[in-house]
């Protein structure tokens, strides 16, 4: 099981920021190990925010995406208390949720 | 084609649930491996207009200055080089990212409903200087800035 994603979602004026780190290897498909054989690609392919029930943020990645992929977004409607929740799913069918407050 | 996928396969003959895995992913789209909509055909191009293809744009998109690229303008590490796309564009659906010189085209994608800002920082690995491209798609066109990014490190292949 991957580890938590760290996520802070604060108010900055009247929308809510969110940045999002998550932690994944995303190996790229690309590299060989040291003996030449290529390490199989395995990275994040979605990942979906929800506030509330609705989706504020919906995505897809490739493995070009950074290791321990960092998002951040702001949207409106949200208030303090209010809980912002991320999922990512791998190309493995790992998968991940965790959810912050917004302060 | 991507003929190291083909390498993987034999190679990964001897791990047989890693194989399975791999051909899984690679070559059964609609199965549970491809839920959540993972658009695999965008993902594998190779040049800028077919990933505006494969992302369902008709004609070739149009250059507009109210896309915003932030970056280094040099990536010391390719391994990890941070954007911030913005797009004043109205009605901005879906903002994706593109680096014109990695192996694939097409880094991520970003769907943004109603009241949430089109804008997303990230962070992406480039194998080496290349045009960077942020593609937005709004009100059901096609919009493009590029941006020259120079990469004193590659972040792909090893």
């Amino acid at each position: 099981m991957a580890d938590p994603m760290k996520i802070r979602a604060a108010m900055a004026g009247d929308k809510v920021e969110v940045k999002v780190l998550m932690s994944h290897e995303m190996e790229t498909g690309q590299r060989k190990d040291s003996k030449g054989a290529t390490i199989p690609a395995w990275f994040i392919q979605n990942v979906t925010a929800t506030w509330n029930g609705k989706t504020v943020l919906s995505a897809e990645w490739g493995p070009a995406v950074a290791k321990n992929p960092f998002l951040s977004f702001k949207f409106a409607g949200g208030k303090p208390g209010d809980k912002v929740t991320v999922t990512w799913t791998d190309n493995k069918g790992d998968k991940r949720t965790d959810e912050a407050t917004i302060t | 084609m991507n003929t190291g996928r083909r390498t993987i396969l034999q190679r990964s003959g001897g791990l047989a649930v890693m194989g399975l895995a791999v051909s899984a992913g690679l070559f059964k789209p609609g199965s549970a491996w491809a839920q959540g909509s993972w658009n695999k055909a965008a993902f594998e191009t190779k040049s800028v207009n077919d990933t505006v293809k494969a992302l369902g744009g008709a004609a070739a998109a149009t250059e507009s200055k109210d896309i915003v690229i932030t970056s280094p303008d040099i990536a010391e590490n390719g391994a990890v080089v941070p954007f911030t796309i913005t797009s004043k564009i109205p009605k901005t659906e879906s903002i994706a990212l593109l680096v014109e010189k990695n192996p694939n085209t097409l880094a991520a994608t970003f769907n943004i409903p109603e009241g949430t800002e089109p804008g997303v920082q990230t962070r992406v690995k480039m194998g080496q200087t290349s045009n960077v491209i942020a593609l937005v798609k709004a009100d059901g066109k096609f919009y493009y800035v590029g941006k020259e990014v120079k990469v004193t490190l590659g972040g792909c292949g090893g």
